[in-house]
């Protein structure tokens, strides 16, 4: 009874964008689905209707790209990549408790698309700041799962402050933990305890670097085209996502041309969409001196404003990335051979190589042992979420099997 | 024209261009001085290839953010020859500046001091109410930028008193006493904004309605430290002023502008209610998108340059503060060289990303 009315004061600090407290407390009780279930892809694909057919949505490309991801054919497509089909059960775990970074607007629609699609019902902290992207989603679900009393219960998506007693209820109550957010908020949920069989996924702090090839770069026809996709890689997301390219290293034998017309047009890019605020500038000021500090012979490339500050440095230890800084501040290398990114890529926290050029020139980087990088993929693409993650088969982690023999 | 010789020269006696060539000349040397000494000042000057026979006014030499001072040991003396390590006052947990002064640098702080507080209250010493607890100077070793306040203007002080004990609590039977002592001698208070309205304008308040009234009507205050605490109880510059005269007679008030990177270098606040650069320093307002420098009434962020340093290369810093200079040398009140107002400290930046640590990065 006291234990009731502590829940009863817990849950009175957090507010529901879908689901509700009742839905939410019987979460525990209900069944585990198989991944792919035919209802919950029916549903998502409601969801994903119902969003391309909003008009808000279409000022979002974020909402729009999830959207595209959780139709029935990218989910079809989805299956046949994951399932496998070795005569034991595969269902869900049961309840999974997402922590969504508080800063990145959709994050949160994915990791709760991923908990449906392994079959778990789903506990979903939504970001504290208010962003149209996270009402829209979070309404679309609300709509379509008023009219599904039986799915309805697998999505609570809820808002709350940074309360421990509220995490500590949640993690109780799952099976499966989902922490995005990095390696302080990680820290932060780590105190409250978990059920002993529940498991736990962690994204921690991850940075990335691009490679470009640059006579590839000269001969790219839509030279627009890939401006536009490497601002979507940065800074859409202020070049501060763990996907975001830090770093961008040059290949090949026309660099300087390359450089010259790939952030001449990529300034042309960022100038339209980019909202520079003054703490930026300041900050960018700061980083560059900071690794013109770390090095002899650092150039800092001339620019005329502050939208991007470019820092070609000498050389790549494994530590370049604690030189990164956001919002338009690149670390930019001349490399003459790949296999001088061995030792950077050595580094467990690098996660994505954005690429422009054959994948086949990182190939012996790839396979020379290192520790880090999770993902190589094309350039426009860094931001693609998908079932593997930042080295983790999300689809593995959040089931479980039943053996039968 | 070498530090001394500014010594000479009355502090808001020049005007834009007698102060632009002067400037131009000393910043230019102090540059050069610790791209000598400052090996981290070095780098980067070569790493953005500066050329100093390309710099032909002071607005063209290179500025770095004074928080840099709070990431780094930047330094252009000898270790054996630093006499005093000031340090920023930052609240529990937060990265503080540290500032290297030798003898030298020490010295010309004081100096520099001396004439521009000396230019606004006459150069008579006062009898001087510290409005803060004493505790604050106890570790001499490590200055805190509330310690280097009160020290600075301490020599403008000759009996002192300290207005509140260490609980902040006001001394009513001290200030009394120091009063009486020193009656018909004209005061000298001096305290940070916010302290002054807490623990000094509210206990006067509250003594009033029991009876107890102070005359500091023959009083000047100089207060610093910003106005960020009083907006945030929405308490204005123009309300700070009415209701201290309301409550003690106090008319004369004047704020200052200045940081711990640029000790000695203060911009007070005259008469007719603007900051005031003296030949020493200047300010220059800068636009965030590219760093050009502002029209005069536009805001921007606040580049500070001061003839002082020597010791650490921070002659020319660009602040994290907004302001907008609003004339040179045609305020009312008679001094030549630009006059500003601060509009506040930039917006730390709500950066999305994966990572939820974006607020704690400094």
């Amino acid at each position: 009874m006291i234990l009731m009315q502590q829940n009863s004061e817990i849950l009175d600090r957090v507010s529901f964008l879908a689901g509700d407290r009742a839905g939410l407390l019987a979460a525990p009780e209900l069944p585990a689905l198989s991944p792919f279930s035919q209802e919950i892809i029916s549903m998502l694909e409601m969801v994903s209707r119902q969003l391309m057919s909003s008009a808000g949505a279409r000022l979002y490309p974020d909402v729009t790209t999830f959207a595209f991801w959780i139709r029935r054919a990218s989910l079809m497509e989805m299956k046949q990549r994951f399932a496998r089909n070795d005569g034991g059960i595969c269902t869900g775990r049961g309840v999974a408790f997402h922590i969504a970074p508080s800063n990145v607007p959709v994050n949160f629609a994915y990791t709760l698309a991923a908990g449906l699609i392994t079959g778990n019902a789903n506990i979903v902290r939504v970001p504290s700041r208010e962003f149209p992207q996270v009402e829209l989603i979070a309404g679309a679900f609300e709509q379509v799962l008023s009219q599904d009393k039986t799915l309805r219960p697998y999505v609570n998506l809820v808002r709350y402050g940074r309360d421990d007693e509220v995490n500590a209820f949640f993690s109780a109550m799952a099976d499966i933990r989902v922490i995005w957010g990095g390696d302080e908020t990680i820290a932060s949920l780590r105190k409250a305890l978990l059920p002993p069989r529940a498991v736990e996924i962690t994204f921690a702090d991850r940075y990335s670097l691009a490679v470009i090839d640059s006579e590839s770069y000269l001969s790219a026809e839509d030279k627009t085209a890939v401006a536009r996709d490497f601002y979507n890689d940065t800074l859409l997301t202020d070049q501060n996502a763990c996907t975001s390219p830090r770093l961008v290293v040059w290949l090949g034998g026309e660099k300087e041309r390359a450089k010259e017309e790939f952030w001449r047009n990529f300034h042309d890019a960022a100038e339209k969409k980019y909202q520079l605020q003054p703490i930026q500038s300041v900050n960018k000021l700061a980083s560059s001196f900071l690794a013109a500090a770390a090095f002899e012979k650092c150039r800092i490339e001339t620019h005329e404003d502050n939208l991007l500050i470019r820092v070609n440095i000498p050389h790549l230890g494994k530590d370049i990335m604690d030189l990164r800084d956001n919002s338009g501040f690149f670390l930019e290398y001349d490399c003459a051979d790949i296999m001088e990114l061995r030792g950077l890529c050595d580094d467990k926290r690098i996660q994505t190589i954005g690429y422009l050029g054959s994948r086949d020139m990182l190939r012996p980087l790839l396979s020379s042992g290192i520790k880090g990088v999770d993902r190589v993929v094309p350039i426009g693409r860094t931001m693609d979420f998908d079932l593997f993650w930042d080295g983790c088969d999300l689809m593995t982690s959040m089931t479980r099997k039943i053996v039968v023999k | 024209m070498t530090f001394d010789e500014m010594m000479q020269v009355a502090p808001y006696s020049l005007d834009a261009e007698s102060k632009e060539r002067l400037l131009t000349e000393r910043l230019t040397a102090l540059t050069l001085l610790h791209r000598e000494r400052c090996g981290v000042y070095r780098k980067y000057l070569d790493s953005i290839g500066f050329e100093p026979e390309k710099v032909e006014r002071y607005e063209d030499i290179p500025f770095i953010p004074v928080r840099l001072f709070k990431q780094l040991d930047l330094k252009s003396a000898a270790d054996e020859d630093i006499v005093k390590v000031m340090t920023s006052s930052g609240t529990t947990g937060q990265a503080v500046s540290r500032i290297y002064l030798d003898r030298a640098t020490a010295s010309a702080q004081q100096k520099a001091m001396i004439k521009i507080v000396s230019d606004h209250t006459g150069s008579a010493r006062m009898p001087m109410i510290i409005i803060d607890s004493p505790s604050v100077l106890k570790n001499r070793m490590m200055f805190s930028a509330r310690g280097a306040g009160i020290l600075g203007f301490s020599m403008f002080g000759t009996k002192k008193m300290y207005a509140l004990n260490d609980e902040m609590q006001l001394d009513t039977q001290g200030l009394v006493e120091f009063l009486e002592a020193n009656s018909g001698r004209r005061i000298f208070l001096f305290g940070f904004t916010f302290m002054i309205w807490q623990h000094f304008y509210k206990e006067l308040v509250r003594l009033k309605e029991k009876g107890i009234t102070f005359d500091l009507s023959d009083a000047v205050m100089i207060h610093g430290g910003g106005w960020k605490k009083l907006t945030s109880e929405a308490v204005s510059h123009d309300e700070f002023h009415a209701r201290l005269k309301e409550v003690c007679g106090l008319a004369d008030i004047r704020d200052y502008y200045g940081m711990v990177e640029q000790t000695g270098c203060i911009y007070m606040e005259c008469q007719c209610g603007h900051l005031h650069a003296s030949i020493f320093s200047d300010i220059i307002t800068r636009r965030h998108k590219d760093f050009s420098v502002c029209d005069v009434g536009e805001k921007g962020l606040i580049q500070v340059v001061s003839s002082i340093p020597e010791s650490y290369p921070g002659h020319s810093l660009l602040t994290e503060d907004e302001g907008i200079v609003l004339g040179q040398d045609d305020c009312p009140c008679g001094r030549k060289g630009k006059y500003f107002s601060i509009t506040g400290r930039i917006k730390s930046a709500e950066i999305r990303g994966c990572s939820d640590t974006y607020a704690a990065k400094f």
